[in-house]
């Protein structure tokens, strides 16, 4: 009886074991036969390739395993951007699509409709290149509010020069654990005497107090640093100083939120339909108001709801990044995937770990997106 | 009588199927990648994704190029037809992997031979096809008349995945200037990107910028810059492992190239086989016994010559009859003053 149990579990082990058994020497006799030798020793090697956007210090002398970072933490950077703009634009449409107004419904409905049946590496496309042709030139743009520039080669703003940033940083710490005792103090007040604490004010007022504080006290001092245009030659111009955002990040980003918000805002509506009618009529005739009705048992509810699908969508959200190449997004597959694997012809070493990395970044969204969900759960006490 | 023609007709089939069947096992047991091609029944070919010049499809799916002609004489010399070849597009990241993971048995993509390629990932090179090298291109207006012209901030649009990356750093790094690169996948995007002026210049071999201005809007608002900044000799790579195959693809070449040299043409290549020049007559397979050597019949070479033709009529009709680059520059035979050079067929 127990071996008719684990035989079945016992064969798929076995077969597994054969299949990865069989790829991994299939592999091995056929790059000895061609000469290729298997190793990740070229992650230490220079580069020698550049990359024209990098949060971090890079440039071609440094290690092929520089590039992957710069490769992986654009594609960080791009995949949070993502999800915050794709969020907000959702939850707005979501809401937007139970709304009385026939207008409004309707257009939340068509917007939804139209983006999510277009394929993303088209919107991309699309946003890319209608960026690049309505964009202006660096010498024609006009500023907004006379510092920004959004030009063709890109977003230019003005960029923060610190002195002394570590306590500035140390400074919004300290806010930010302040805050989180006082809501401590708060939560236990209102539950042992009734009485309850204006949170929100207390805490914006910390995170505004402290951080000027230390401008005064802590000799923190910033100053900010405007774009100006540069001649290149007779008719090409850039700017030079602030912070350069590329077009390919912003079109980037911004087809990534708008294909990923119509699938949130579906699961949005979804979720706060799934909340019974019946729910909200009777917080209403205990006399919550119908902003205590949205917030205290409406939203807590439909969240349940929410959570798990809008997961998948971080995910697919993250994981579709990785259309950048097309458009010259310096990403994890453009860089690391891409350049650094030509140039070294590693191509079972360099896709392994891209496939490893891209497998940890959505293990680490599901993990703390069911940390989260668990933590909105139903307790029963 | 007619039971004797058939009689000795069916002696001399037998002889045929005998005859092929040895040369076949022969030249199978050298090598699998021309057994598998023979018993498919077409040459698997990797070119680029539009090239013009190199290797470009029209409307109706045909390929034409000088790299596309490397890959036909092939198909000649070992099929005894021109047409049997499967072109696979590809993009200069996807190359090599599909190379030496068996997807295709030639790689005719306009690609640079290097050492690390040639040694480090399981390649071969077997010739050159085009003496190329990396240049600028940039607007007209832009006053811009040289390399030396270039500014710290220029930004540079190219191919991802090529050795114009390396040079272009090296380039700007010697010139001690701050650039941008911004390298996309597909070269169509390249040029899209530079047309609308997100790039100052775009870079690659300049054969590749002289067949892409044509795809920009106003062609002539652009130039080519005149400096050369890196050796780029474009030529057919093979899997590493089958030399047989190797010498196929490399003789195939050297081939169209030598019957430049002997003015044996598509036109008049069957009448060469009554030449005086024994060097000719080895060419058109008239004398010798070159073609068992590859473990290929003796007309392999003739058949090249007809179906294709010489080097010098590939060139012509694919790169400068279409205006990309009429003058033959270094690709011009060593007799003449170029480097093309090929060793003897003999």
């Amino acid at each position: 009886m127990n071996f008719k149990k684990i035989l079945p579990q016992l064969l798929t082990l076995v077969v597994v074991i054969l299949v990865f058994g069989f790829f991994s020497y299939n592999a091995q006799v056929n790059m000895e036969n061609r000469g290729i030798t298997f190793g990740y020793g070229f992650l230490s090697q220079e580069s020698s390739f550049d990359v024209q956007f990098s949060l971090i210090e890079y440039d071609g002398s440094h290690s092929y395993f520089r590039a992957y970072l710069v490769g992986l933490l654009n594609t960080i950077l791009v995949s949070v951007i993502g999800i915050i703009f794709a969020t907000i634009i959702g939850v707005v449409v979501g809401i937007a699509r139970l709304s009385s107004n026939y207008l409004i419904e309707r257009t939340a409905a068509i917007y939804v409709e139209f983006f999510r049946n277009i394929p993303l590496l088209l919107q991309i496309f699309f946003w890319y290149f209608a960026a690049l042709r309505a964009l202006p030139l660096p010498e024609k743009a006009e500023p907004m509010f006379g510092v920004f520039f959004l030009t063709i080669k890109g977003f230019f703003v003005p960029a923060f020069v610190w002195n002394n940033l570590d306590i500035f940083i140390y400074s919004v710490i300290a806010a930010i654990i302040a805050i989180v005792f006082i809501r401590l103090y708060a939560k236990k007040k209102q539950e042992n005497k009734g009485i309850q604490t204006p949170v929100l004010s207390i805490s914006i007022g910390l995170l505004i107090i402290l951080p000027l504080l230390s401008f005064f006290l802590g000799g923190v001092d910033a100053s900010v640093e405007i774009p100006v245009i540069e001649q290149l030659s007779k008719t090409s111009f850039t700017f030079k100083g602030g912070l350069k955002l590329p077009p390919e990040l912003i079109s980037l980003a911004l087809a990534l939120s708008l294909y990923t918000a119509t699938f949130i805002a579906e699961c949005v509506r979804a979720g706060v339909q799934g909340v019974s009618k019946g729910q909200k009529e009777a917080a209403a005739s205990i006399g919550l108001t119908p902003n205590q009705v949205l917030k205290l048992v409406v939203m807590p509810q439909a969240l349940r709801i929410i959570i798990p699908p809008t997961t998948n969508q971080y995910l697919n959200l993250t994981k579709n990044s990785s259309l950048a190449a097309a458009i010259a997004y310096p990403d994890l597959v453009l860089v690391f995937a891409g350049t650094a694997l030509m140039q070294t012809g590693r191509a079972i070493e360099i896709v392994s770990i891209t496939m490893l990395t891209y497998l940890t970044l959505s293990i680490t969204i599901s993990i703390f997106m069911n940390w989260y969900n668990k933590k909105i759960a139903i307790k029963e006490k | 009588m007619f039971k004797l023609v058939k009689r000795l007709t069916s002696v001399v089939a037998m002889f045929a199927v005998l005859f092929t069947f040895t040369t076949e096992t022969m030249a199978a047991k050298k090598s699998k990648t021309l057994k598998n091609t023979q018993k498919k029944g077409f040459v698997r070919c990797g070119v680029s994704q539009g090239l013009p010049g190199f290797s470009n499809a029209d409307a109706a799916g045909n390929w034409t190029g000088v790299d596309v002609d490397v890959c036909r004489a092939v198909a000649a010399a070992v099929l005894g037809d021109s047409s049997k070849v499967k072109f696979t597009p590809l993009s200069a990241k996807e190359r090599f992997t599909a190379l030496t993971s068996n997807e295709i048995d030639i790689l005719s993509r306009n690609t640079t031979w290097t050492l690390s390629r040639d040694a480090d990932i399981g390649l071969t090179f077997v010739g050159v096809n085009f003496y190329d090298g990396q240049g600028f291109m940039v607007r007209k207006n832009s006053g811009i008349s040289s390399v030396n012209d270039f500014k710290a901030g220029v930004s540079a649009c190219t191919n991802l995945g090529t050795t114009t990356e390396l040079n272009m750093r090296d380039f700007f790094n010697s010139k001690g200037i701050k650039y941008e690169p911004v390298t996309f996948e597909k070269a169509d995007e390249v040029v899209a990107a530079y047309d609308a002026g997100r790039c100052d210049t775009y870079t690659t071999d300049k054969s590749g910028l002289a067949a892409q201005r044509i795809k920009l809007s106003n062609p002539d608002d652009h130039m080519v810059l005149p400096e050369t900044i890196s050796k780029e000799p474009l030529g057919p790579v093979v899997r590493q492992g089958d030399s047989v195959w190797e010498d196929i693809v490399r003789w195939s070449l050297n081939t169209m190239i030598e019957a430049e040299e002997y003015g044996v043409t598509s036109a008049n290549a069957d009448m060469m086989k009554t030449s005086d020049n024994p060097a000719v007559k080895r060419l058109v397979g008239a004398e010798g016994e070159l073609g068992a050597a590859l473990g290929l019949d003796n007309e392999w070479s003739l058949r090249i010559i007809k179906q294709v033709g010489n080097y010098g009529e590939s060139y012509k009709r694919n790169i400068a009859d279409t205006g990309i680059l009429p003058d033959r520059g270094p690709n011009e035979l060593w007799t003449k003053g170029g480097i093309l050079y090929v060793p003897p067929a003999r």
